[in-house]
């Protein structure tokens, strides 16, 4: 399988704190890699730098490289709009947009140019589809989509994010703030999203790491100590701290 | 404790009852609707009237986009904290500093060289003013979640198309009360504009009244009350700014309650 996204010895720095030290790992295409790791150790921070969304914080200093597509994304000439076009992100809590449920999927199209009435219908439906919440929201697209519960607000924000075609998807802890029955519909989702993304997922959540992802990146201190794959990460992790960690000797 | 309430009530009551019973009986029609003249011997303060509301659009169409424009850049472009918060902190005071000190100004900058006139007058309620719409628009801006702001770089907006879309939509409320407590403050301002805007009660259309000195309602009534035969005329002119105040407030209230309503939708 061929690697989507090449991390080489990424560095990253809040101010003078190193919050990432020498990153290197390889994100393969069509598959669900989960970075975990305790509280501040650095991978949403990872996450974020995968397409530049650490642009916003000022004080963020980046050296190493994150290849996609052959290309390293922090090159000058790299249009970020672009590139987040193609990399999409899930945040942590639900983050629909005060517009209707409509708007809200249409969003992304119309940034980036779609204005024809029925090209956008099909993309929302199509979008909405995959993001498993069709049947759910069909009649009542032209509500406001903070009415929903947190699970479908959740499960729209993954609709919003395909409705632009990424290639990959970055999703930031996104079951962390819902109810169990609403995780385990976006981690059946993520299953079928793989088929046709990529997708990188933050959890803090060891079980949702097996059962869902390909692979795992285990993150300490801003250091990426073990990635692979995640039977082999959690049946025999090659690190002692993987271990502890995983056993739930820390963090 | 409870003195003091009623006392505080009671003023505010006696003050209101007083300039409504001194003012409504001297409301006619042709007060209202026509101009002074010397030979009907009649005093009319429509021109007055049409002077407050001239002056109003005028210094709206001004400290409008340069206030919210301002707001905008500081809040969501300028990445100078430090030069933020001097112009924060230079706004804050701008605010503090009586009106009549504006209008001295505003005379030597504005009337001296557009003469006295209602653009005078507006341009130095622009200057005014431009400190409440700034930090109205400000605080407004602030309340919109960042995670708005993340959501929407996330799908590839670029940053005006996120301030337009999401940022923009999401603190019109703050904006529309600023209007309101701004046009609350020109109906009430005086001081500012006896030096800017000039006396007269000619009756002029919007665009020729920019070049021509005019009285705004509350000027009129500084006029009116310091001769002797307007004394009833000034008072008729207080329970209309009066009645005007009180709907302005209103409607603030109102929008305030409106888009609190529709947020929670």
């Amino acid at each position: 399988m061929s690697n989507i996204i090449t991390v080489d010895d990424l560095c990253l720095w809040y101010g003078e704190t190193q919050a990432l030290k020498n990153i290197n790992v390889d994100i393969p295409q069509n598959s669900i890699t989960a970075l975990i790791g305790p509280s501040g150790c650095g991978k949403s921070t990872f996450l974020k730098t995968l397409n530049r969304m650490n642009d916003l914080i000022p004080t963020v200093k980046i050296t190493g490289e994150v290849k996609y597509g052959g290309k390293n994304i922090y090159d000058r000439d790299v249009n970020v709009n672009m590139l987040r076009k193609d990399i999409g992100m899930v945040f942590q809590k639900p983050n629909p947009f005060p517009m209707s449920i409509y708007d809200n999927v249409a969003y992304g199209p119309r940034t980036h140019g779609i204005t024809n009435r029925v090209k956008l219908d099909e993309i929302v439906e199509q979008s909405l589809r995959d993001a498993a919440i069709w049947d759910e929201l069909k009649d009542r697209l032209k509500k406001n989509a903070l009415g929903l519960s947190g699970g479908q607000q959740q499960r729209l924000c993954i609709a919003r994010a395909l409705a632009v075609k990424p290639k990959v998807i970055l999703m930031d802890e996104p079951t962390s703030a819902l109810d169990p029955i609403s995780t385990s519909r976006i981690e059946e989702l993520t299953l079928q999203l793989k088929e046709n993304y990529t997708i990188i997922m933050v959890t803090h959540n060891m079980q949702q790491a097996v059962r869902i992802s390909d692979y795992t990146a285990f993150f300490l201190l801003g250091e990426l100590v073990e990635s692979g794959a995640t039977d082999k990460i959690f049946s025999q992790p090659s690190d002692k701290r993987t271990e502890d960690y995983i056993t739930g000797r820390f963090g | 404790m409870l003195l003091c309430t009623a006392l505080t009530a009671g003023l505010t009551m006696f003050l209101i009852g007083y300039v409504m019973i001194k003012g409504i009986p001297n409301i006619t029609w042709e007060l209202v609707s026509t101009k002074p003249s010397y030979l009907a011997d009649r005093i009319g303060i429509l021109p007055d009237i049409l002077n407050t509301l001239y002056i109003v659009i005028a210094t709206l169409i001004a400290v409008l986009p340069l206030g919210v424009g301002a707001a905008i850049y500081l809040n969501e472009y300028a990445e100078n904290k430090k030069l933020v918060s001097v112009i924060e902190y230079a706004s804050e005071t701008l605010s503090g500093i009586p009106s009549i000190i504006y209008g001295l100004v505003g005379m030597l900058l504005f009337s001296n060289n557009f003469g006295t006139s209602i653009l005078a007058g507006a341009m130095t309620l622009v200057i005014m003013n431009l400190p409440t719409i700034l930090r109205t628009t400000q605080e407004s801006l602030k309340t919109v979640p960042q995670s708005y702001r993340e959501g929407a770089f996330g799908l590839g907006a670029g940053k005006w198309r996120v301030i337009r879309t999401v940022v923009l939509p999401g603190c019109i409320d703050g904006v529309i009360t600023g209007c309101i407590l701004t046009v609350g403050r020109i109906v009430g301002e005086s001081a500012a504009l006896l030096f800017t805007a000039g006396f007269a009660h000619t009756l002029n259309g919007f665009f020729s009244s920019l070049r021509r000195p005019g009285a705004t309602l509350t000027v009129a009534l500084y006029l009116y009350a310091k001769e002797d035969a307007g004394l009833g005329v000034a008072f008729a002119i207080a329970a209309l700014l009066m009645a005007l105040t009180f709907l302005i407030n209103m409607s603030a209230v109102f929008v305030g309650k409106y888009f609190e309503k529709r947020k929670n939708q």
